[in-house]
């Protein structure tokens, strides 16, 4: 901390923030909502087809739905475009499955050197973790107002 | 005296850069540098089991590239000095393995070129070696694993983000064998002004950047005007704006002298470099490479190179510690034959 003279943190606080260019919010939101729009009706496109073709009931047509988004995901994972695609839409491309699924093939991709079992199988969920820590934490607690809520 | 100051080392032997070797990522070839480098690679895919192999092999060819410009043999050279930005040094201990050489493995993040250099003076100048190698190596895909998340994980990084230089650079220094000598080294201070952000390295960095020309300038008594390129390692686009300021603020001008190899390694319209580089190699590939040949060809006779080098742990990052910086500052002087 020797060479804090002459100037208070805050101050420098201030000097970075005045070189540092703006976070262009507005532009950041449209692409988001756009892509995260778009990721979403081609999600819908292939509920569509499932029900349409292969004769599922629009609730059964979810998990298949799913899995066609997490496959998509994950080849786009694997042939390194996502992380390219998420620089320019930003928090579109962590729409849900296919975010999550990213997350997931890219901790594998990454720690593939390391073996299967402690590598791929120790990391996988290294990102995603949280999410299925805090998604059934906070499912728990929804389940518990809910009885309460029906029950008293 | 050998030292000046409080925090600079004279090296009254003049130790010479006798060869260097660099090797550089394509992302970095094809930047405008590019045709500085000795080898450029081609392809941005994994040519290994693992990046971190990879990276090895990147040291490894830099320290042969540097030998065998030079003749001399690995056996007559006394030490190895270098580091890289892997945890254990594995890019410096595994790489050179195969060199029978007595090794010392430093770490000061992107300032350890910088370190190497200041060693290697200190070693030969002592009498302590004859020939020392010094150099540093990066691997954009290691450092994200290392620092960041997953190469492929798709996160949208800030305008202030660096990009990791792929390369390593070698030099051999000797007590003879060039006109580039290596006449002084300022040891930096860790310097903290409370940056948290681990995207901001620019903003953490560039205050030890200003500590350390600061210090230089008043140990060896020189002003600006006696340098005719002042390097940074790197600091980027936006840590170099806030160092001319800070700069400024102690009535410091630089002008055009003052330059940032994290700027000169890649254009701004580049995919994805942000900011501009970062990494052990920024440096090193930028020095060895480009700066140096700049005072070999007769067009500059001073030069200093400040590396720059943000102390982040991704533990300590994560418990909301700021993040510290260091700066080494190491002078370059072209000596002619005459004199």
């Amino acid at each position: 901390m020797s060479a804090t003279k002459g100037l208070s943190s805050l101050t420098y606080k201030q000097l970075v923030e005045h070189h540092t260019p703006a976070q262009p919010i507005l532009r950041n939101t449209a692409r988001a909502f756009v892509v995260g729009g778009a990721i979403c009706v081609l999600g819908q496109f292939v509920q569509v087809l499932f029900v349409r073709y292969a004769h599922f009931s629009v609730t059964d047509a979810g998990n298949p739905t799913v899995a066609v988004m997490v496959l998509l995901s994950v080849i786009a994972t694997a042939l390194g475009v996502y992380d390219r695609f998420a620089q320019w839409a930003g928090a579109g491309s962590a729409v849900p499955v296919t975010g999550f699924a990213n997350t997931m093939a890219a901790a594998a991709l990454e720690h593939k050197s390391e073996g299967w079992i402690v590598g791929i199988g120790g990391n996988m969920f290294k990102l995603a973790g949280p999410v299925v820590v805090y998604g059934v934490v906070s499912a728990f607690f929804v389940a518990v107002i809910h009885y309460i809520i029906i029950h008293l | 005296m050998p030292k000046l100051g409080n925090q600079t080392w004279r090296f009254e032997s003049e130790p010479r850069v006798v060869t260097t070797g660099t090797i550089a990522g394509r992302i970095e070839s094809e930047g405008p540098l590019g045709s500085w480098f000795d080898v450029k690679l081609d392809k941005n895919g994994m040519q290994s089991h693992s990046w971190e192999h990879d990276e090895q092999s990147l040291f490894n060819q830099s320290a042969n590239l540097a030998l065998q410009k030079s003749g001399i043999s690995p056996k007559q050279v006394d030490l190895l000095i270098g580091g890289d930005l892997n945890a254990q040094l594995s890019g410096f201990y595994f790489g050179l393995r195969d060199l029978p050489t007595p090794s010392l493995g430093i770490y000061s993040a992107c300032s350890s070129s910088t370190e190497a250099l200041a060693l290697a003076g200190l070693a030969l100048d002592s009498g302590m070696a004859h020939y020392v190698l010094a150099g540093t190596s990066s691997h954009n895909s290691t450092a994200e694993r290392q620092f960041r998340s997953p190469t492929e994980y798709g996160v949208q990084r800030p305008s202030t983000a660096q990009r990791t230089v792929t390369g390593a650079g070698m030099a051999l220094l000797g007590k003879t064998g060039s006109n580039i000598a290596l006449t002084t080294a300022t040891i930096g201070r860790v310097v903290d002004y409370g940056v948290t952000n681990p995207w901001e390295f620019g903003a953490a960095m560039a205050p030890a950047a200003a500590d350390t020309l600061t210090a230089h300038l008043q140990d060896t008594g020189h002003s600006l005007e006696d340098y005719d390129c002042i390097a940074t390692g790197d600091l980027g686009h936006i840590g170099h704006k806030i160092l001319r300021d800070l700069l400024s603020e102690q009535g410091l001008d630089p002008g055009g002298r003052l330059t940032d190899c994290g700027i000169l390694i890649y254009r701004p319209d580049q995919p994805e470099v942000f900011s501009g580089g970062s990494g052990a190699a920024c440096s090193t590939l930028v020095t060895f490479a480009y700066l140096l040949h700049q005072l070999q060809s007769g067009r500059w006779r001073r030069l200093l190179v400040a590396a720059t080098g943000a102390l982040l742990s991704t533990v300590a990052a994560q418990q909301g510690e700021t993040i510290p910086s260091i700066c080494h500052a190491v002078t370059f002087e072209r000596k002619d034959a005459s004199a």
